[in-house]
C-alpha cells in the first residue's frame, strides 16, 4: 500500500481480480471500458446500504420514525428496516425524541454498548436541543453534549421524509469515510474512543452536565 | 463407461461438503482478517457488560425459591399423573386382564394416599 498505491478491486468479463492500481491506471483501463472499484469504496458502499437502527424511541418523534419505517414511506429502500432491539446487532442509534436528563444515562450507555462502526442521528428539535422544554429544569439540551452525533434532524416532530432524508445524509457520510490515513474513520482508528463517559444524574443537573470531548459549541464573540 | 460413473457417490458428498464448509467458513475468515486488519477491537467496562437495555444490573441472580412449593409439586403430580393414566386405562377398561386391572388399582391407591396424606396436612384448604 506504499507510494500512493492502493488495492482496488478489477471487475472485467465477471472475473473478480485484486491487484495494485495507481490513479493514472485507473483512468487508462476506465477509457477502455474496464471500471475498477477500491476497496474502501466497494466497503462503504456495503455499509451505507446495510444501516441497522436501534430500535428505541424516546417520545413523538419516535412515532414518526415508526411511520417511516412502514410500507408509505418504507425506510427498507435505504436497508435500514432492520430495527435491532439489542445494541449489540445496531449500527445507528437515532435519538427519536426528548431526553430527560434521567433518561440520559441511559443512552448514553446504550450507545457504549453499541459495536463499532456506529452513528447516532439526532431526531427531532428536543433531542438536538431541548426543543420546546429547552428552558426547563428536566431535560438535556441536546443529546450532543454526551455522545457525537453525525446527522441533527430539526422539527417538531420532523416528517418521515425528513428522516429520509437523514439517513441520505447519513450515507453520503459513510460514503465519505476513509479507511487508513490520518482522516480516518473513527471505528478504524485504535486511539480513538468507542465508550464515552456516562454521566451521574445528579442532585441539580447531570454530573459533568457535558462532555467537553463531544460537545464544543461555537463560541459567540460580541463587540 | 461415462467418467462420472467412474466415481464413487462419497467422493461427490466430500466436494460438496467441503464447498459448504468454504462458503461458511470462508466469510467469517474475510471478516476476522479485515477486522484484524482495518478496524481495532475496543472493549470497555459498558461495551462487555451483560445487561443491554440501558440500565445497570443491580443485584444478585441467584435467588433462592421458596422451599414449601415442593407441596404443590406433588398435588400437580397426584393429579396431571393420574389423569394421563386414567384416560387410556378407561379406554382400555373392557379388554383389560384381572391382573392388569389390580395393578392399575395399586397404582391409583398409591395417588390417593397422597392426596390423603396432602389433604390431612391441610394443603388443600386457601389460605
Amino acid at each position: 500500500m506504499a507510494n500512493g498505491q492502493r488495492a482496488r478491486l478489477v471487475i472485467r468479463h465477471s472475473s473478480f481480480v485484486i491487484f495494485l492500481m495507481d490513479e493514472g491506471l485507473r483512468n487508462e483501463l476506465q477509457k477502455q471500458g474496464i471500471y475498477t472499484v477500491k476497496l474502501e469504496e466497494l466497503y462503504n458502499w456495503g455499509r451505507k446500504n446495510s444501516v441497522w437502527p436501534l430500535s428505541f424511541g424516546l417520545a413523538c418523534c419516535a412515532i414518526e420514525m415508526m411511520a417511516a419505517s412502514m410500507a408509505r414511506w418504507d425506510l427498507a429502500r435505504f436497508g435500514a428496516e432492520v430495527f435491532r432491539p439489542s445494541p449489540r446487532q445496531a449500527d445507528l442509534m437515532i435519538v427519536a425524541g426528548t431526553v430527560t436528563k434521567k433518561m440520559t444515562p441511559q443512552v448514553v450507555r446504550l450507545f457504549n454498548q453499541m459495536p463499532e462502526p456506529k452513528y447516532v442521528i439526532a431526531m427531532g428539535a428536543c433531542a438536538i436541543s431541548g426543543g420546546p422544554f429547552k428552558q426547563g429544569y428536566n431535560v438535556l439540551k441536546g443529546i450532543d453534549r454526551f455522545i457525537p452525533v453525525d446527522v441533527h434532524i430539526p422539527g417538531c416532530p420532523p416528517r418521515p421524509e425528513a428522516l429520509l432524508h437523514a439517513f441520505m445524509t447519513l450515507q453520503k457520510k459513510i460514503d465519505e469515510q476513509k479507511l487508513t490515513g490520518p482522516n480516518r474513520a473513527r471505528h478504524c482508528d485504535p486511539d480513538a474512543p468507542s465508550e464515552f463517559p456516562i454521566p451521574q444524574f445528579g442532585e441539580h443537573d447531570l454530573v459533568p452536565p457535558s462532555n467537553p470531548n463531544v460537545w464544543k459549541p461555537a463560541v459567540v464573540v460580541r463587540g | 463407461m461415462d467418467a462420472a460413473a467412474t466415481y464413487s457417490p462419497a467422493q461427490f458428498i466430500a466436494v460438496f461438503a467441503i464447498a459448504a464448509a468454504g462458503f461458511a467458513l470462508g466469510p467469517l475468515a474475510l471478516a476476522w482478517l479485515w477486522a484484524k486488519k482495518f478496524s481495532p477491537q475496543k472493549p470497555g467496562p459498558t461495551k462487555n457488560a451483560i445487561y443491554e437495555c440501558g440500565l445497570e444490573s443491580k443485584g444478585d441472580a441467584w435467588v433462592q425459591f421458596r422451599s414449601e412449593y415442593y407441596l404443590y409439586g406433588i398435588i400437580f403430580l397426584v393429579f396431571d399423573v393420574e389423569t394421563i393414566f386414567l384416560l387410556p386405562f378407561a379406554v382400555a377398561f373392557g379388554g383389560l386382564s384381572v391382573g392388569a386391572f389390580l395393578a392399575m388399582m395399586v397404582f391409583l391407591l398409591l395417588l390417593a394416599e397422597g392426596l390423603v396424606w396432602a389433604w390431612t396436612k391441610g394443603v388443600l384448604t386457601w389460605k
